[in-house]
């Protein structure tokens, strides 16, 4: 093997052989999306912008697919003036990789006003990518004005509910979850009862030992309350998938990245395709973070935080897309 | 009559104490006394400003998105609900009774406010 990345972080095995949570990896994310990939029952993602020093050994897996979020097509604001060209440039990427994803999962918040011209210039920068197939699940400025009504049309053929819906790759079971309907004043993401019983149905009859990769817009932890970021009953979706014995649950929303496992469970934050946020509490408000146009790469860059288990430090890796 | 002289005579006094105050704040506090059927609230940094607002019977509200991202503005109680609100638009509605009415962002629920209608 090459030389260690820094940002990869061994966890002690207890030497029985059969710890698959005891080894984590420190997943690299970038500000453009990432790289996926089903090691042994146990997701790891990298950033796309690591891609090319990838070996061939840590890409290959029984599935590979790509997560990208936060597009916000139609934001013109100083914080990133051609959100269209900064999603172009992650589609270049996922099209560099030498062995083709999968599939591509989109977390979210895919225009920024829920006008129709917003998703039509995703759908075609999408449309260039080699995987062809994108599930989406909306973020909640997807479906302003309709209460998601458009989102269904577009992208929710044969979804239940609101948008949500489960499928099977190669023996791992996705399921896309909608927590950006019906939201009360005051509150956080909301997953409500009727989506909670579909869950719990959906998932009582697989084997425990099944993958399962869970992936919703806002957060299903609580990264930051105080800004919105959490879920106010995701407990309640986490325990129906406590059987089982590898779960990832992968999020949009903060525009940063993040990482937390928690028994049995692994959360990562996405970065967003479009721009930069603040880290909680590190500013006013959560809004988009404006930095010069010659920086917006730099910003975009990486900040892995990663918890391994067992130990209660937050090890968090700082590197930058260039 | 009396009592409504002094009431602005003590605003002016007011507004002359605190000269250290943004020239907003200024204008709030004259337009608060000199023209009661119009006020306004400013959406900032993911917060109504001001949070609590107390108006008499009869006036209108402005709400003016600030912010980069957009908001809405939705009574809690289903009695107003604005469309999307990107940056610099503006949604009024017209207060005909009194009462308390709270409000949220539907985007962003965090965000709450209330108008107190008197």
């Amino acid at each position: 093997m090459g030389s260690k990345r820094k940002d990869e972080i061994l966890h002690d095995h207890n030497h029985d052989g059969i710890d698959r949570r005891g080894f984590l990896k420190c997943m690299a994310w970038a500000g453009t999306g990432a790289f996926c990939v089903m090691q042994g029952g146990v997701l790891k993602s990298y950033s796309l912008s690591r891609l090319p020093k990838l070996g061939p050994k840590e890409a290959m897996g029984e599935l590979s697919f790509v997560q990208i979020s936060d597009s916000h097509m139609g934001f013109n604001k100083p914080a990133n003036p051609d959100v269209a060209g900064t999603l172009k440039a992650a589609v270049d990427k996922i099209n560099s990789l030498s062995a083709a994803p999968e599939f591509m999962l989109h977390t979210g918040d895919i225009s920024h006003l829920s006008k129709p011209e917003e998703f039509d210039t995703v759908d075609q920068i999408l449309k260039s990518a080699t995987p062809k197939d994108v599930f989406y699940v909306p973020g909640e400025h997807d479906v302003l004005n309709d209460d998601g009504k458009q989102f269904l049309e577009r992208y929710g053929k044969g979804s239940k509910g609101n948008g949500w819906y489960s499928f099977d790759k190669k023996g791992v079971h996705f399921v896309g979850l909608v927590n950006v309907m019906n939201l009360k004043a005051g509150g956080l993401g909301t997953l409500g009862h009727e989506q909670l019983e579909w869950l719990e149905d959906d998932v009582k009859h697989l084997k425990h030992s099944t993958p399962i990769v869970v992936f919703a817009h806002i957060p299903l932890w609580s990264v930051y309350p105080e800004w919105g970021w959490g879920t106010e009953d995701s407990a309640q979706a986490l325990a129906y998938l406590k059987k089982f014995g590898s779960v990832t649950v992968l999020n949009g929303h903060i525009h940063q990245t993040m990482q937390k496992v928690e028994g049995n469970v692994t959360f990562h934050t996405a970065a967003s395709t479009a721009f930069p946020q603040p880290q909680p509490g590190k500013a006013d408000s959560p809004g988009p973070m404006k930095v010069p146009a010659e920086q917006l790469k730099s910003v975009l860059g990486i900040t892995d935080v990663n918890y391994v288990q067992g130990q209660h430090a937050l090890a968090v890796v700082d590197s930058t897309l260039a | 009559m009396r009592r409504s002289v002094s009431i602005a005579g003590l605003a002016a006094t007011l507004v002359l104490g605190m000269g250290a105050l943004g020239a907003d704040q200024k204008s709030f506090v004259v337009s608060a006394q000199q023209k009661q059927e119009a006020m306004e609230v400013k959406i900032d940094n993911f917060s109504f400003g001001p949070a609590a607002l107390t108006v008499p019977v009869g006036t209108t509200v402005t709400w003016t998105n600030r912010d980069d991202i957009p908001h809405t503005v939705v009574s809690t109680d289903g009695v107003f609900k604005s469309k999307v609100l990107d940056t610099d638009e503006k949604f009024s509605f017209t207060f005909s009774k009194a009462g308390t009415f709270p409000y949220f962002c539907s985007i962003h629920p965090k965000m709450t406010g209330k108008v107190i209608v008197q």
